[in-house]
């Protein structure tokens, strides 16, 4: 798992609580004293001031440290000013007793960052992902989030809340783009900065080394938006693509007979006999054995796809109920599909969701919290699905895919 | 005036038998004869002041019982009794608790794990309790004793494991006046004690060390070590007169007056109401 930006990550963590008068007697100011000086940082999560001279204070105190000896050396240093942990206990551990079922009272897991106490030690749960639950590896050293299905029989599953730590991105999660937003949805935002902010996060994530996901939906294509993406691939912008049969149909065959949905990308009419276009389109890919044989037969030659293939983007395209055809890239068994994009989710820094509401929900249970998602809809509702459904991370841009992204590529490519 | 009472043991079994201190060698032992004489001569001091000694057996292979200070922390009628760190000392605590209990009082015990060394650690000027830690007592002692009686406990840290208990270099005198060795503390400690203090008198190293701040208070009376010649200036001028009895037998197991001594009413600078 890629480090996410040090904000979001607290490193080694341990909370603790103090009370007593540690105003007065100057305990807590050289707690925290204590910690600076050991090499660690602080969060004040909780502070009581008593009312009258008798009342005790209380506080509790988040205590970051890069390193785990540097945590143990602070938590030493502090314990005997009367700065104790808050959680003493260890996460219980019960074994599956089947395959594909938690044990009844198996923790739930959210988007956040989440540690566990195991033999005295808080440990990083991996592949953290909301409503999943949480395996701990044969030797007790290690723990990542599992989903429902994959649960085997004699897995070691958490349950219950005790030795549990979660920790929400609060004060990551406002930053630069994040920050100026005031409410996560808005048709009434200036795009021009909106657009500007979402640039200047891909050209960090870029920076950092991590990867940049597309999840796009079929309207990319039909407004025109193709020629866009396929600069932001070329570009070095886009490293995975999510998406399902309509964008990669409508992007074929607009390649192979400039239009999409039976509508010309020129002319914005109906082309005659368009209506069949689409089907021809996966009835060609299909005999041609999929998207990477049609490319390298030169028999598909631009487009979305086409790109993906030569620049090697992976790409995940994620069947549904209504698909004609498939392609036959398209991965109907929606688990299948579901653990490949978990695979490809690896690494990712930032997310750009554009006009498709169930691929961008599928995503976004799958992205742990402190990933970054802008989310670009022509319907409002679309986001707020997203931010209802616990991926509180997304920022919305209400507005048509192109101009949007006409927008985000020159202010990526053009102006810099 | 009500008469001062003070708990005290007799040295009948007292000497060097274990090393918990830089004081304590059991190459430089105690002779019996002059213990005994020196505790008589404190003991007939505080008589003279008309103070009502109340005496506790002395047990044998418990030399440390004579440093009543330690039993506990007495507020009022309630008995909050000691939990040495040390396992030779927390022998003492038995013998303790039953002379309370047979004395009226309600005899209280901290949660298991909790160090807490009695008056050696904790004392009142005005209403507000002092109470030392790091070496013998432990914060989180101090912090139940202020939930316990419902007073401001400032806990400072001691430093110099010479003056292992706060009552080894801290001595309140009035409300809002005491003696005080400051190298004993840190930085945060001295702060808090001039912060809540504005009477503050320090005592030099030299007289430090020679327990200048282990000192009964009865009234305007301050009975103290010899050899405190310039903290005995100091508190002729702050309107105390000192009596010096030698107690240099007790110096070698780590303790002087005050720890010879346990006050049952409340210490002259004590406000408990």
């Amino acid at each position: 798992m890629t480090a996410p930006e040090t904000a979001a990550s607290p490193g080694f963590v341990e909370e603790v609580e103090i009370q007593g008068h540690i105003i007065d007697s100057l305990i807590l100011p050289k707690v925290l004293d204590e910690i600076l000086t050991h090499g660690g940082s602080f969060v004040l999560k909780d502070i009581r001031i008593g009312q009258h001279q008798n009342d005790p204070s209380y506080g509790r105190i988040e205590v970051h440290a890069p390193t785990m000896p540097i945590l143990r050396e602070v938590l030493d240093a502090i314990h005997d000013h009367g700065a104790v942990p808050t959680s003493t206990q260890d996460c219980q551990v019960v074994e599956a007793d089947m395959n594909g079922a938690f044990p009844e009272g198996f923790y739930s897991t959210t988007n956040y960052r989440t540690q566990i106490r195991l033999r005295g030690e808080w440990i990083e749960v991996e592949d953290q992902e909301m409503d999943c639950g949480i395996v701990i590896d044969p030797e007790g050293a290690a723990a990542r989030c599992i989903p429902l299905a994959l649960v085997r029989k004699g897995d070691r599953i958490v349950v219950g809340r005790e030795g549990l730590r979660v920790v929400p991105a609060e004060s990551s999660a406002r930053q630069n783009l994040f920050e100026f937003m005031a409410s996560p949805v808005s048709s009434e935002k200036p795009k021009g900065v909106t657009v500007r902010e979402i640039a200047a996060t891909m050209r960090r994530t870029r920076e950092t080394g991590d990867r940049i996901l597309a999840v796009l939906g079929p309207a990319v294509v039909h407004t025109g938006s193709s020629e866009h993406i396929c600069r932001l691939i070329r570009s070095g912008y886009l490293q995975v693509l999510f998406a399902g049969n309509a964008l990669g149909t409508h992007d074929i065959e607009q390649a192979f007979y400039g239009t999409s949905l039976g509508v010309s990308m020129d002319r914005g009419l109906p082309a005659e006999e368009g209506h069949e276009h689409h089907l021809r389109t996966i009835n060609t890919i299909r005999r041609l054995g999929g998207i990477r044989p049609a490319v390298e037969k030169g028999v598909l030659k631009s487009g979305i796809m086409y790109e993906c293939i030569r620049h090697n983007i992976p790409y995940v395209l994620a069947g549904s109920i209504r698909d004609d055809g498939p392609l036959p890239d398209v991965i109907t068994d929606v688990l299948e599909a579901q653990q490949k994009m978990r695979d490809l989710i690896h690494g990712v820094g930032f997310c750009l969701m554009v006009a498709t509401a169930l691929h961008a929900i599928a995503t976004g249970n799958l992205l742990p919290g402190w990933v970054k998602v802008a989310c670009v809809d022509i319907n409002p509702a679309t986001v707020t699905k997203l931010t209802d459904r616990g991926s509180i991370q997304t920022v919305g841009i209400v507005t048509d895919a192109e101009p949007f992204l006409r927008s985000l590529v020159d202010e990526l490519l053009e102006n810099k | 005036m009500k008469q001062p009472r003070i708990l005290m043991c007799p040295p009948d079994y007292y000497g060097i038998e274990y090393e918990i201190n830089p004081w304590m060698s059991r190459s430089r032992g105690s002779t019996p004869e002059k213990s005994r004489k020196q505790w008589a001569a404190l003991y007939e001091t505080l008589k003279s002041l008309s103070v009502a000694v109340e005496l506790l057996a002395a047990q044998p292979k418990l030399p440390d019982l004579v440093f009543t200070a330690n039993a506990g922390l007495v507020f009022d009628n309630r008995f909050f009794s000691s939990q040495f760190r040390h396992e030779v000392r927390g022998r003492e605590a038995p013998h303790f608790d039953q002379w309370f209990a047979q004395h009226g009082y309600i005899v209280e015990h901290l949660p298991k794990g909790m160090y807490f060394e009695g008056a050696g650690d904790a004392l009142f000027c005005g209403p507000t309790l002092f109470a030392g830690y790091r070496i013998r007592s432990d914060v989180l002692a101090h912090q139940y004793i202020a939930r316990a009686i419902n007073r401001q406990v400032l806990a400072v840290e001691l430093v110099n494991p010479r003056f292992y208990h706060l009552d080894t270099c801290f001595c309140p005198l009035a409300p809002g006046e005491a003696i005080f060795h400051p190298a004993a503390f840190d930085a945060y400690g001295r702060k808090v004690l001039e912060g809540h203090i504005p009477n503050l008198i320090p005592v030099t190293e030299p007289e430090a060390n020679r327990f200048g701040c282990n000192a009964v208070v009865i009234g305007k009376t301050v009975i103290v070590n010899t050899g405190c010649d310039r903290l005995v200036g100091d508190l002729r001028a702050r309107g105390y007169e000192s009596i010096q009895v030698e107690l240099d037998e007790f110096l070698k197991a780590g303790g002087s007056a005050k720890c010879l001594t346990l006050r049952l009413d409340g210490e002259e600078a004590a406000v408990w109401t």
